[in-house]
C-alpha cells in the first residue's frame, strides 16, 4: 500500500501534463497532415485500381496490373523498413530526414496503398448495375465515379479512413523514434530509456483515448451516410 | 423508331470462352408500340436490349434509334443519344445514398443546363406522374417494390426520352403490383408517345400489354408476330411452350385420363376446341351450331381470358352425330369463331348417356 502511494506522490502531474501536451500535439499534427495527404492521394488511387481492373468500366488490363503490382510492393514492407528506405527521398522533399514533418512523408508513402487498397474494394461494393444504370442515363466515367460510386460507398469509405487513421496513429509512434516526436517518442524516450512507468502509462492512456475518439468518430459519420 | 440491323455479338470474341450470343439480327420496332421479348434463360434476350442503348456494343451490325446509327456516334454523342432512351431494371439500380427526389434528379444533373428550380418542377412533374408525389423524400430502402420501380420509371423518363427499355423490369414484384406497372406504362404510351421494348419471361405481361412479340432462342429471332396471333396460333413448338404458361391449351383435365383416337370411326364423338376473339365471343354460337347442324354439343371445358384488353375465349366441346353432321357442325363453327381445331375423337358413351 505504502510503495503505491509513495510513487504516487512522487509522481510530477504537471511535468507529465506538459511533456504530453507538446508530445500529442505532434503527434495530432503528423498524422492530421498524413490523413488528409493520403486520403487526397489515395482515394483517385483506389479508384483508378478499381474502373481500369478487367471487366470494369474503364479497363486498362495492362496499367492496372503494373500500378496494382507497385502497390502491393509497397504494401508488403514493414513500415519501420520503408521508413529507412525512402529517407533519400524523404530529404528530397522536405530538405531534413529528422523531426516532425520528415516523418509525414514514410507515414504517407506506408498507408496510400495500404488505403487504396481499402478504398478500392469498398467502392467494388457498389452493384454493376448501378453503373450500367448511370451509364444508360448517359452518364460519363467521371460522373459516375463523382455520383454513383463514391456516395454509394461513403459508408465504407468513411470505415476506411477511421481504419487509415488509427493505422496512422501507430506508424506515428514508430515514426517517433527516429526523430519524428510525438507519443511515440515520448514513450520511447521517458518510458524505455529512463524506466519513467508513469510517463509510460500515461502516453498509453492518451493513445488509447485518441484511437477510441477517431473511431468512434468514424461510426457516427459512417452510420450518417448509411441509407440502406 | 428502333432498327436493329444485322446485329450480331460475340462475348470474348477469340477466346476459349466465346459465345455466340446474338446471331444476325434484324428487327424493326415502330414508333409508339409495345415490344415484348421473350425467350427462355440464356437466349439472348438482355444482350438483345442492351444493344438499343449500346450498353453492350454489337459485334457487327447497326443500331439505329430514331434514325440514328448510334454505332457509328463517338462516346460522348453516345452519352447524348442515351438521354432519349430511358431503360427500367429488375432490380430497379436506385442509388441507396440518394432519396427519390435526388434519383429521379440524376439524370437531370448530369447536364449542367438546368437550374435546381427547372430540376424541382421536373422531378415534381415526374412524382406525380407515376404517382409517388409524397414520397420525394423517402430513401429507396424505405420504399416497396412496386414504388422503387415507379421511382425508377420517373428517373428513366427524367429526360425525356423517347424509347424506353424494361429489363425483368416486373420479375421481382408481386402478380398485383406487375400489373399496376402495367398500367401505368400502357397509360406513359398514350401520354408521352413512348416507344417501349419490354423484356420478360412473364407471359402474363406480355399478354396484358405488348403489341407485338419476338421469340428469340440461341441468339436468333424464333418467330415474330402480333400477341395475338403469337399466343392464339403459335408455329414453333418453343413458343407453344412458352404461351401454354399464359393460355392453357388441348386437352381439359376432364378428358386427362380418357383414350382420345386420331381416327373417326362411326359413333365417335369430336373433340373440339374453339378459340373465340373479341365481341364473338360471347354469341351464342354453340346453341345456334347445335340447332342448326342437328348435332349434340357438350362443353367440356372453357375459359375467357383477354389479350391486349381484347376478350379472348377458349372452350373445349364434343360434338356427338353422325360424320356428316359433325363435319358440318365443324364448319358451321369455323365461320364463327376465331379458330377451330379438331382434337381428336371419343369412343366412350357414357358422356352422350349421361345427357
Ligand atoms: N458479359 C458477358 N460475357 C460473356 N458472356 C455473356 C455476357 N453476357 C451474357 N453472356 C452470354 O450470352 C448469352 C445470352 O445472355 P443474355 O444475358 O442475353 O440472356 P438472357 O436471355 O437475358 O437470359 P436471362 O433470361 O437468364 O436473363 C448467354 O449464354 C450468356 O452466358
Ligand atoms: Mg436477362
Amino acid at each position: 500500500m505504502t510503495a503505491v502511494s509513495n510513487w504516487l506522490s512522487s509522481i510530477n502531474f504537471a511535468q507529465i501534463g506538459q511533456l504530453l501536451y507538446s508530445s500529442s500535439l505532434q503527434t495530432l499534427y503528423m498524422v492530421i497532415v498524413a490523413s488528409i495527404i493520403t486520403f487526397m492521394l489515395a482515394l483517385p488511387l483506389g479508384v483508378f485500381l478499381l474502373v481500369t481492373s478487367k471487366g470494369n468500366f474503364y479497363e486498362m488490363g495492362f496499367i492496372n496490373r503494373i500500378i496494382g503490382a507497385v502497390v502491393n510492393a509497397l504494401r508488403s514492407l514493414p513500415f519501420v523498413v520503408l521508413m529507412v528506405a525512402i529517407m533519400p527521398i524523404t530529404v528530397f522533399i522536405v530538405g531534413t530526414r529528422i523531426g516532425t514533418t520528415a516523418a509525414i512523408i514514410p507515414l504517407i508513402v506506408g498507408t496510400v496503398p495500404f488505403t487504396a487498397r481499402l478504398f478500392e474494394t469498398s467502392l467494388r461494393t457498389v452493384s454493376s448495375g448501378l453503373v450500367e444504370a448511370a451509364q444508360s442515363m448517359g452518364a460519363s466515367s467521371y460522373q459516375i465515379v463523382r455520383r454513383v460510386l463514391i456516395p454509394e460507398a461513403m459508408p465504407e469509405l468513411i470505415q476506411n479512413c477511421t481504419i487509415t487513421v488509427i493505422v496512422l496513429i501507430s506508424n506515428s509512434a514508430m515514426a517517433g523514434m527516429i526523430g519524428g516526436g510525438g507519443l511515440g517518442d515520448l514513450a520511447l524516450r521517458y518510458g524505455y530509456m529512463r524506466f519513467r512507468l508513469d510517463i509510460m502509462i500515461a502516453t498509453v492512456i492518451v493513445l488509447i483515448i485518441m484511437v477510441q475518439l477517431v473511431q468512434m468518430l468514424g461510426d457516427y459519420l459512417s452510420s450518417k451516410f448509411d441509407h440502406r | 423508331m428502333i432498327k436493329i440491323e444485322n446485329v450480331e455479338k460475340i462475348y470474348a470474341k477469340g477466346t476459349a470462352k466465346e459465345v455466340v450470343a446474338l446471331k444476325h439480327i434484324n428487327l424493326h420496332i415502330n414508333k409508339g408500340e409495345i415490344f415484348g421479348v421473350i425467350g427462355l434463360s440464356g437466349a439472348g434476350k438482355s444482350t438483345l436490349i442492351r444493344m438499343v442503348n449500346l450498353l453492350e456494343r454489337p459485334t457487327s451490325g447497326r443500331v439505329l434509334v430514331d434514325n440514328k446509327d448510334l454505332t457509328a456516334l463517338d462516346s460522348k454523342a453516345l452519352r447524348q443519344a442515351r438521354k432519349s432512351i430511358g431503360m427500367i431494371f429488375q432490380s430497379f439500380n436506385l442509388l441507396s445514398s440518394a432519396n427519390v427526389y435526388d434519383n429521379i434528379a440524376f439524370p437531370l444533373r448530369l447536364d449542367n443546363d438546368y437550374s435546381e428550380d427547372f430540376i424541382k418542377t421536373r422531378v415534381q412533374e415526374l412524382l406525380a406522374l407515376v404517382g409517388l408525389s409524397d414520397k420525394a423524400a423517402m430513401y429507396p430502402s424505405q420504399l416497396s417494390g412496386g414504388q422503387k420501380q415507379r421511382v425508377g420509371i420517373a428517373r428513366a423518363l427524367a429526360s425525356n426520352p423517347k424509347v424506353l427499355l424494361c429489363d425483368e423490369a416486373t420479375s421481382a414484384l408481386d402478380p398485383q403490383t406487375t400489373n399496376s406497372i402495367l398500367q401505368l406504362l400502357l397509360e406513359l404510351r398514350e401520354k408521352l408517345d413512348l416507344t417501349i421494348v419490354i423484356i420478360t419471361h412473364q407471359m402474363e405481361v406480355v399478354k396484358e400489354c405488348c403489341d407485338r412479340v419476338a421469340v428469340i432462342d440461341g441468339g436468333t429471332i424464333l418467330e415474330l408476330g402480333d400477341t395475338l396471333d403469337l399466343f392464339t396460333d403459335p408455329k414453333q413448338q418453343l413458343t407453344k411452350t412458352l404461351v401454354s404458361a399464359a393460355v392453357r391449351r388441348g386437352l381439359p383435365e376432364l378428358l386427362r385420363h380418357t383414350e382420345i383416337v386420331k381416327e373417326y370411326r362411326d359413333g365417335d364423338k369430336a373433340v373440339v376446341e374453339l378459340l373465340f376473339l373479341g365481341p364473338k365471343a360471347d354469341a351464342p354460337v354453340i346453341v345456334e351450331v347445335a340447332a342448326l347442324c342437328n348435332v349434340k354439343i357438350s362443353i367440356l371445358a372453357g375459359s375467357i381470358d383477354h389479350i391486349r384488353k381484347e376478350p379472348f375465349g377458349l372452350m373445349v366441346v364434343e360434338i356427338g352425330g353422325n360424320k356428316e353432321k359433325i363435319q358440318n357442325a365443324i364448319k358451321e363453327l369455323e365461320a364463327r369463331v376465331h379458330k377451330v381445331e379438331v382434337l381428336g375423337y371419343d369412343r366412350r358413351q357414357q358422356l352422350a348417356e349421361l345427357d
